[in-house]
């Protein structure tokens, strides 16, 4: 989130699409409810189903699944035709003003510098004006046909409210109906947030979805300010945590990323992610890559990693492409994947395609789990019947189950959706033998590491040098860890301004990423964590929630990254000379002398406004992207494309161009494009979603919540329904081109059929909860349906936008 | 009789020969006979995080056992932290059975193995595990390492053995996590974010 869970309660609109907060982020809704009660504010659902948020919507819209883009162009094309745009923070604040050159284009769903054979993008079309400095150029005026907000324009023109009736299916009342509340935000008196969530990430398009949902929010001015910005809701208690500490293929933490195979040297890898301004007088943040990069390679190879050495460069693993899990599952698949170890996941409920997910485990030659709970993915080579109908004896995989603790067992930090790390603590011993997930990985760690000593074998380095200096070698302790991400001097740290003056001695720990340098003098696991456990303390395991402002920012509960600043890009408050856009929503302004208010600034505290210095400081330019000249592999601006499975033919948008039926820079592995059904075949569309009382498959295992929600079911609309001949509480099968399963049917209002463009779309929701483990009753993992294609950027797989044909069973 | 949350526990911790609900202005003369005391009154407090959503909710654990080496902790009861700014003390339907997640049937206790082949589960011990589960990484890291890629150039990468990791683990379990795979050399190495 850009903003935080209590902050919602400033906002004057509550957009919830993508995402159904009331039903997976229930207690965090209780400030949608307070925003509503005590702010007048007006909640607005946008959902494929009425959900129980929609249930406490002011205004709901019903949308086809997998075309957000189109509905949010939509909004997009309304609020510049309408000139329903906050005018000053546009110009100010985005790159709205930045010239774009000749090359680029955009025609018939493609843009400009496609490959088609490689299904990819060469960007180099897509970037700006620049002067000899290597400045970008910009036009005041914003009347340059190639300025940012004309091409934007021309590009959303054709996102008429016709078109997205056709497209989405929501009525053109309807739609219209949401765009005057959320341009009733374009004033610098009303604020709107946008509450999202896997609705929008679990999608082939998923990440230009959640792009065409922040142009909206820049273009309104709703970003940097209480009560706005662009809100993920995540899915699990450490997500957050686990993404910022880099847990992922292709990263390092603190969201550096590791080098690619032509980055052969140090010095190439430095110098395309240390961002040199695009502008002048930004702050260009990214451009003290080096002090987090060198600190952390300190922090984990310690004397190791030395100026020579390239701080161990050689030691980081180098990528020729990313290795995510549908790419890890096709691998395994190819036997290309000997061993997998999986750590409190459970991938054969979790990923798509369920059948290619057992295909892929039964060629691993081992198979290592480790979790609190007896998941499916352990006993993937038992039969469970229909469940899983596999045969043991034809799996050759040896498999180790390893019994982890659980959240109630250990002490630790988890980092919740608004950027908190709050500290927890041990209230009991595990069952059995269970151990702590670190001790688990000591215990695997300490004997490669005296194998590779004793026997040596393949590069030892980096085995041997990682630093391990824990009190308890097989027990690695939580505060020791804590404090190793902080960071810590070592050496003494003096002023660059008066080097008789010590900032830091040596070996004490570090209060902000600020004191940070190249040169090895610091250590830091994780730049964004560093301010969590200062010499001052456990700071995430602070308690005092007095709130003295009264708009939510408890400062003093726990501690936010970056460096306890709880609203992202908040000197945006406030307009270019300083003073706050909204008096009766102050947040951070300028006094005269500093930044201040109610946060931590987002700014360089002493950059006076006449310096100009933009409000997005990561940038390059300063100011956030309205248009992005490189980032996003699928292109500068988001487009609607159709999900890889959709009950059309034809996408509305390109009608003309099959090369632009689907997302033409997704990555589909060979296989997979025939794989995928046909609406001839398969003709309603198909998603897959949580409810109220259960937790992915792990709360099955929960007598309580089982007691809830027993017994799996699916929900269809009253007309599929009747055509189909279902009553409530029928066995139906449902059938997709990868599985089968059966549940009981549910029939309901909250389902509407859609007309899209004269062609009618059944939705059918498949709830995700049942399995072949637990104490809930026995079920088909909804898995078994889902399409085996991710997001072109970031490879989530497409969840929840695919078709299925169903009957009585 | 108005009191606050600590007020009512130090009533109900008084004990002294009168039953809680006369220290709490419930005085009918029966229940002044009754010598029964308030379970939680005696349970230690815990802050814990709820394990589930992003909201991350704050919870307190009341458990038994004095902490003495030879006691054996157990947490009998789960409810939301009033005092925390996001959750004020409210739990979900998830929050809620916490206690049942706690105490699931299906918790694992001992470290087993399934052979190639076989139909069920052997109990092993931790040295065991760890020691086979090592020998199986190290051999495939030793066979299948990749110190330079086909056109000669560096790249220090094992691809043949990945790992998920755990998004309801702690930071510091994330952060160490990060480390072991890392220096390993893995690139096959995602968390639920990716999903």
């Amino acid at each position: 989130m850009t903003n935080h869970w209590v902050d919602i309660k400033n906002a004057d609109i509550v957009l919830i699409m993508g995402g159904n907060a009331a039903e997976a982020h229930p207690c965090g809704f209780k400030w949608v409810t307070e925003a509503k009660a005590h702010n007048k504010a007006r909640l607005v659902v946008v959902d494929p189903r009425f959900t129980r948020s929609a249930a406490m919507a002011d205004y709901y819209a019903p949308i086809r699944v997998g075309t957000d883009i189109a509905f949010l162009g939509g909004v997009i094309n309304y609020l510049l035709a309408n000139d329903k745009i906050q005018h000053e923070y546009v110009k100010h604040y985005t790159n709205a003003a930045f010239l774009l050159t000749d090359a680029y284009s955009f025609s018939d769903g493609i843009f400009s510098g496609y490959n088609e054979a490689k299904r990819n993008y060469d960007n180099s079309s897509w970037g700006y004006q620049k002067d000899k400095q290597g400045f970008a150029l910009v036009d005041e005026t914003l009347q340059d046909p190639r300025c940012v907000l004309q091409v934007m324009k021309k590009h959303y023109s054709r996102y008429t409210p016709e078109m997205v009736s056709k497209i989405c299916g929501t009525p053109k009342d309807v739609f219209l109906k949401v765009c005057e509340y959320i341009a009733s935000t374009s004033g610098p008196d009303r604020t709107m947030t946008v509450m999202y969530a896997l609705g929008w990430t679990q999608h082939s398009q998923g990440s230009q979805m959640i792009r065409t949902a922040a142009m909206m929010q820049l273009l309104l001015g709703n970003i940097g300010v209480p009560g706005g910005g662009m809100n993920a809701l995540r899915g699990h208690s450490n997500i957050q945590g686990l993404t910022d500490l880099g847990l992922l293929s292709n990263l390092l933490p603190g969201y550096l990323s590791l080098p690619g195979d032509k980055e052969q040297s140090y010095e190439d890898y430095i110098k395309v992610r240390a961002l040199k301004p695009l502008r002048p007088n930004q702050m260009s943040y990214w451009q003290n890559y080096p002090k987090f990069h060198v600190s952390l390679m300190k922090a984990w190879y310690g004397n190791a990693a030395t100026k020579e050495n390239n701080w161990a460069f050689e030691y980081l693993p180098k990528l020729d492409k990313g290795y995510d899990v549908l790419q890890a599952f096709e691998l395994m698949g190819q036997g290309k994947i000997n061993g997998y170890i999986c750590q409190g996941f459970n991938p054969v409920g979790s990923f798509p395609d369920k059948a290619k997910i057992i295909r892929g485990l039964s060629k691993l030659k081992f198979l290592v789990v480790i979790d609190p709970l007896a998941t499916e993915t352990a006993e993937f080579w038992k039969n469970f019947g229909p469940y899983n109908d596999v045969d043991p004896t034809k799996i050759q995989t040896e498999v180790f189950r390893l019994p982890s603790t659980c959240f109630a067992e250990e002490d630790g930090s988890l980092t919740n959706s608004g950027r908190w790390l709050q500290w927890h603590y041990k209230g009991a011993e595990p069952p059995g033998d269970a151990k702590p997930d670190p001790e688990i990985i000591a215990g695997l760690f300490l004997r490669l590491r005296a194998a590779y000593a004793k026997d040596g074998g393949a590069f030892p380095d980096p085995v041997l040098n990682l630093t391990w200096a824990h009190k308890i070698p097989a027990a690695p302790a939580p505060d020791e860890l804590a404090m190793e991400y902080n960071g810590k001097a070592l050496a003494d740290l003096a002023d660059p301004k008066d080097p008789a003056k010590i900032l830091v001695p040596a070996g004490q720990q570090l209060a902000s990423f600020a004191f940070l340098r190249d040169d090895g003098t610091t250590s830091c696991g994780c730049w964004i964590y560093s301010g969590a456990w200062t010499q001052a303390g456990n700071q995430m395991a602070r308690r005092d929630n007095s709130d003295p402002w009264g708009i939510g920012q408890t400062l003093n509960w726990a501690w936010a990254w970056p460096v306890n600043r709880r609203i992202l890009y908040n000197r945006a408050s406030s307009d270019p000379s300083g003073k706050p856009w909204n008096a009766k929503r102050k947040l951070v302004f300028w006094s005269g002398k500093a930044w201040g208010g109610s946060d931590v600034p987002d700014m360089r505290p002493d950059a006076a406004p006449n310096e100009d210095v933009g409000p997005f400081i990561m940038t390059a330019e300063g100011v956030a992207k309205l248009f992005v000249p490189s980032g996003m592999v699928d292109g500068p601006l988001p487009e609607h494309y159709e999900p890889f499975e959709s009950p059309l033919t034809v996408n509305p948008m390109s009608p003309n161009n099959p090369k632009a039926f689907a997302n033409p820079a997704a990555r589909v592995f060979k296989g997979d494009m025939e794989a995928f059904g046909k609406p001839k075949d398969f003709p309603y569309a198909a998603t897959t979603y949580r409810l109220t009382e259960h937790f992915h498959y792990w709360t099955k295992h929960c007598d309580l919540n089982a007691i809830t929600q027993p017994q799996q079911f699916i929900e269809i609309g009253e007309e599929l329904a009747k055509e189909k001949g279902v009553k409530d509480g029928d066995m139906v099968k449902i059938r997709s081109n990868r599985g089968e399963i059966q549940a009981v049917a549910c029939v309901t209002k909250r389902i509407k059929v859609l007309d899209c463009g004269g062609t009618k779309v059944h939705t059918v929701g498949i709830p995700n909860h049942w399995g072949f483990t637990g104490v809930a009753k026995v079920g088909y993992l909804a898995n078994m349906l889902t399409p085996f294609v991710g997001d072109a950027n970031t490879q989530t797989p497409e969840y929840k936008a695919f078709i299925v044909t169903l009957e009585k069973a | 009789m108005d009191m606050n949350r600590r007020q009512f526990f130090k009533a109900c911790a008084a004990g002294l020969g009168g039953s809680s609900l006369a220290l709490l202005g419930f005085s009918p003369a029966p229940v002044l006979a009754e010598t029964r005391s308030f379970k939680l009154a005696r349970a230690t407090e815990t802050r814990n995080t709820c394990p589930y959503c992003s909201v991350g909710c704050g919870i307190i654990m009341y458990s038994l056992g004095d902490k003495a080496k030879n006691a054996h902790s157990e947490i009998i009861h789960i409810e939301g932290d009033p005092d925390h700014p996001v959750n004020r003390g409210t739990l979900c339907p998830k929050g809620a059975g916490l206690l049942d997640f706690v105490h699931s049937p299906n918790r694992l206790k001992y470290p087993e193995y399934r052979a190639p082949g076989s139909n069920e589960w052997k109990r092993i011990s931790w040295d065991e595990a760890f020691d086979r589960v090592a020998k199986l990484l190290k051999a495939d890291r030793d066979a299948n390492f990749i110190r330079q890629n086909q056109d000669g150039l560096t790249v220090n990468r094992w691809l043949s053995t990945g790992m998920l990791a755990a998004s309801a683990s702690s930071n510091e379990s994330g952060y160490v996590t990060h480390k072991f795979a890392r220096s390993l050399g893995m690139l096959v190495f995602d968390n639920q974010a990716r999903v």
